[in-house]
């Protein structure tokens, strides 16, 4: 038993939604109790996807264990293919189902459905969600690919964006471009995007390029073997490594030197004298395996921060991490327990937090500035506007985000010079921000009426003011102004509880 | 009161009681709100990884905050054997309690796997109360999906304290459901100016308001979700009290008024407290529900409160309605309610999403009311929604709030008529 508050990833079966849902022509047949449906709203809501997942949950409920679960599981299937007709059916089962046993995989082979039917092992007490959508993704390719001859042009395939991905969206235009501009173009990009028609002519392509590792790398090795399918080991995020990847690209398809469009601002701007604030600024890093070990290496030899930590969360990336972290002379954090995380920051005393959405609580908790660079993600991390990671516009978006938190150059000797400056001081926080406070407000006593040309003061009986103080403070003042004003129309000179609500009624719209 | 034989509305019309997929939260997810109203508790789920990545998905949305809520994660090792379990639910909670010396009473909440397994977490509560007492209560309900929907597990937690109340004699009136605290406030200082003296609330906000149960104890419920709670209250010989809900002004008078007829209020004390409230609420709902007179409102299953809602935006606010859907519908709590929808309404209770998503098609609503798993792919379809989950959340109840409820529902609406571009994603 493991005492958990917030949890870094999910169950194995968020990970098989993912796959399903950023695949087309998919459907997904989970047994589950009610409520596990909870699953669908990280999807319309986080993401804003303008669809449901494409999961049935058979909702099973106390009445039906021990009698009639695995027939419930049957129709469930029945009824979604009839439904929606997908050209690929999956099965699993949740934590709760996986514990009576049903075998999806066996019942709904005995369904002859006309469709390939890929039963999924999802283990909900060892593993957990990267692994769900790694495995769930190489079963799919396991079952649909065939050998194919390779195209004529020189092709890759995308490997490893899911929905609810951080920026995978916005990586595969960006990446799709680099390798445009190498005269190399996209077979498939799978799982975001593809159908099942598509996986089956993922041999065609000449090589894969494994975008994200968490969740593509068992179908890339299984690639790897079955039809000789190199595939690229850099990931492109940020400078150093977008031009790795250029050349492991260029190596890979046979030629010496292949030129790609892959200029970026970031050097310049962390060149230019404004940035020499940002030299040596002592920096936390946390994430995927995959997005950690890439802002490690931008953080040091593109930004020039001091790394002072270092770590990932999913144990698969532990063994890369550990030997990364020690290049950079640090023991690497490999941990999901976010009390662990905290515990370790707080030590380390870091002045930026680069990790994700959990260590952004944690920050504002010990009033450290943080910017996200993985999933676990929130609302915000899916911005409408293009901001990948990868590529040339990615270092570019990187650099953005990463010093956005932090007070900005001369600011920061402003900051020295005048101590107890009323509107630069130590609590203020960076002066672009929405939160600056130049000066600590005293809102506890209302005071009475503020604005002038009032005839007569009015007066705050003490339970009107105590009620005014309940209602949310973004609202509070407007309350207040609204009411004075109704009591001062009205020819009252005390406020009371009646009278708040009175002008509230009054001004409802 | 209605007798038996004056039944009008769809009190007795026929409930389409569907099975299938179930688009709704777990009992598990009322811990989001428990947490916030009893402020010294702490709730330990004993469950899985999907469990605490539940909460924190619901509770993401919504909250920011230190929580006092977790979970304990079951682990392979921990479905070998039961005896297993027990020890490291112990060596859990001894973890817990070193950590947050603040917590005085501890809830430990059943899960599906948790049931499944079926992990004796009474015993378990008990062991660990007589091991911490004087200093934490322990206390365990189940809020797992296969036995309670979303608001049930509010329900449930109530209802397991309720069966740990002293006994008492004394005459007093006991109101049941976690409200908002400007909410609670406002209900206090209402029934205050009726002259009722004795009244306390469950659940409590701290563990030192004592509350005490017996046959001279009148009960009413504030939220419509309280079934077992209210079954409970009764078996410990507690007398009911049965009014529509306090939605609106008409369902937060009946709502008093019952009450005060109970207690032996006068008509004319009734009518001095009352009045000028009532007129106000009255007043600020025509203003907000302009928008929504003669449109039409389709609910789906969500936390219980759709058929006093659907009360409310009928009588009040003009609304047609075409489905009504709820998770569970306890007759003897939203019956008055029921008497007063028209007669045209379909009721369903349970669900089957596909099915009724369906219905959806045929019936147009111009506002549709659902869970967050629905909305943002309907609004793609053209339709207009409201989150069910807000209504749970926000303040609504009593006269003061009558006209933010109207609006929670006129903002989509509102909304929709605003935007002067398409709405494809």
């Amino acid at each position: 038993m493991k005492l958990s508050v917030w949890t870094y990833e999910g169950p194995p079966h968020v990970g098989a939604i993912r796959v399903a849902t950023a695949m087309e022509n998919v459907h997904l047949v989970l047994h589950a109790p009610q409520g596990d449906t909870y699953a669908d709203l990280l999807f319309t809501m986080i993401e804003r996807r303008n669809h449901r997942p494409p999961v049935t949950y058979t909702t099973f409920q106390a009445r039906d264990l021990g009698s009639d679960t695995a027939s419930l599981f049957k129709k469930s299937c029945i009824e979604a293919y009839e439904r929606f007709k997908p050209e690929l059916l999956l099965v699993g089962a949740s934590c709760t189902a996986e514990l009576i046993q049903d075998d999806p995989g066996g019942l709904a082979e005995t369904l002859g459905l006309p469709v390939p039917v890929v039963p999924l092992e999802l283990p909900s007490y060892q593993r957990k969600e990267n692994f769900g959508a790694d495995e769930t993704f190489f079963q799919i390719v396991k079952r649909l690919s065939r050998p194919l001859e390779k195209t004529e042009e020189i092709t890759c395939n995308l490997i490893g964006p899911t929905a609810l991905g951080f920026r995978h969206r916005d990586d595969i235009t960006e990446i799709t471009k680099v390798l445009n501009s190498m005269g190399i173009q996209v077979n498939i990009c799978a799982p975001y995007g593809a159908t099942p028609r598509d996986i089956e002519v993922i041999s065609q392509a000449h090589f894969n390029v494994l975008m994200y590792p968490e969740t593509g790398e068992m179908a890339c090795r299984f690639l790897e073997r079955t039809f000789s399918q190199p595939f690229t080991k850099t990931v492109p995020i940020g400078v150093g490594a977008l031009s790795d990847f250029v050349k492991e690209v260029s190596e890979i398809v046979g030629a010496n030197e292949i030129n790609a469009e892959t200029y970026s601002q970031l050097p310049w701007y962390s060149a230019s004298v404004d940035s020499t604030y940002l030299t040596g600024k002592r920096v936390f890093i946390f994430g995927d395996g995959t997005h950690a070990m890439a802002a490690a290496r931008i953080a040091r030899d593109e930004i020039g921060f001091e790394v002072v930590g270092l770590g990932c969360f999913n144990r698969e990336m532990a063994r890369p991490m550990r030997k990364l972290a020690a290049s950079f002379g640090v023991d690497a954090l490999i941990s999901d327990d976010y009390l662990e995380v905290e515990k370790h920051i707080q030590a380390i005393a870091p002045e930026l937090i680069l990790g994700t959405q959990m260590e952004r609580h944690i920050g504002k908790r010990l009033g450290i500035p943080c910017a996200v660079i993985s999933a676990p993600v929130h609302v915000q991390d899916f911005p409408a506007r293009y901001s990948p990671q990868m590529g040339p516009e990615g270092a570019n978006v990187i650099f953005d985000t990463w010093v956005h938190p932090l007070v900005m150059g001369l600011e920061e000797h402003l900051l020295t010079m005048f101590r107890d400056d009323f509107e630069f001081h130590d609590q203020a926080g960076p002066s672009h921000h929405a939160a600056h406070s130049p000066s600590p407000k005293s809102e506890l006593i209302p005071e009475a009426v503020t604005e002038g040309n009032l005839d007569h003061k009015i007066i705050w009986l003490q339970d009107a003011e105590k009620e005014l103080r309940k209602i949310p403070f973004f609202v509070r003042g407007k309350a207040r102004k609204n009411t004075e004003k109704y009591a001062q129309n009205n020819g009252y000179s005390e406020i009371s509880i009646e009278t708040l609500y009175e002008a509230k009624a009054h001004y409802a719209r | 009161m209605p007798n038996e034989n004056s039944l009008a509305g769809c009190s007795s019309a026929p409930v389409l009681k569907e099975r299938g997929q179930h688009e709704v939260f777990c009992g598990l997810t009322s811990i989001i709100w428990l947490h916030r109203k009893m402020q010294d508790a702490f709730f330990l789920v004993v469950g899985s990884r999907t469990c605490a990545h539940l909460l924190q998905s619901a509770a993401g949305v919504m909250v920011f905050a230190e929580p006092r809520f977790a979970t304990a994660i079951l682990e392979e090792t921990d479905l070998a054997g039961m005896a297993d379990a027990q020890l490291e639910l112990e060596r859990t909670v001894a973890e817990l309690l070193s950590r947050r010396t603040d917590i005085k009473r501890l809830f430990l909440v059943g899960s599906c796997p948790s049931e499944v397994i079926k992990l004796d977490l009474a015993t378990a509560a008990e062991k660990l109360s007589e091991k911490y007492f004087p200093r934490v209560n322990v206390i365990n309900y189940s809020g797992s999906g296969i036995e309670t929907t979303f608001t049930q597990g509010e329900d449930a937690c109530l209802e397991a304290v309720i069966r740990g109340l002293e006994p008492s004699e004394e005459k007093q009136l006991l109101i049941l459901g976690a409200l908002p605290d400007i909410v609670h406030d406002q209900m206090l200082r209402i029934l205050d100016q009726l002259g009722l003296k004795n009244v306390s609330v469950l659940p409590q906000i701290r563990v030192e308001d004592e509350v005490a149960v017996g046959s001279n104890t009148y009960f009413i419920c504030a939220q419509p979700f309280l079934g077992a709670s209210f079954d409970e209250m009764v078996r410990r010989g507690a007398i009911p009290i049965t009014a529509p809900f306090p939605f609106g002004a008409n369902g937060t008078t009946a709502w008093l008024k019952a009450i005060a007829d109970t207690f032996g209020v006068s008509e004319n004390t009734f009518k001095a407290v009352t009045d000028a409230p009532r007129r106000r609420a009255e007043l600020a709902i025509e203003k907000v529900s302009k928008i929504l007179k003669s449109r039409s409102v389709f609910f789906f299953p969500d936390s219980q409160l759709e058929i006093p809602l659907a009360r409310f935006l009928n009588q009040e606010c003009g609304m047609n309605l075409i489905e009504v859907g709820s998770p569970y519908i306890h007759k003897t709590l939203v019956g008055p309610d029921l008497e007063l929808l028209p007669e045209t309404t379909t009721l369903s209770e349970g669900q089957d999403v596909d099915k009724q998503l369906d219905r959806l098609l045929l019936g147009a609503p111009d506002l549709t009311v659902c869970g967050l798993g629905l909305a943002n792919p309907l609004e793609a379809k053209g339709f207009t929604t409201k989150w069910a989950i807000e209504l749970v959340f926000s303040p609504i109840h009593f006269y003061e709030q009558a006209a933010d409820l109207a609006s929670l529902f006129a903002r989509p609406i509102n909304r929709s008529e605003k935007l002067k571009i398409g709405r494809v994603a």
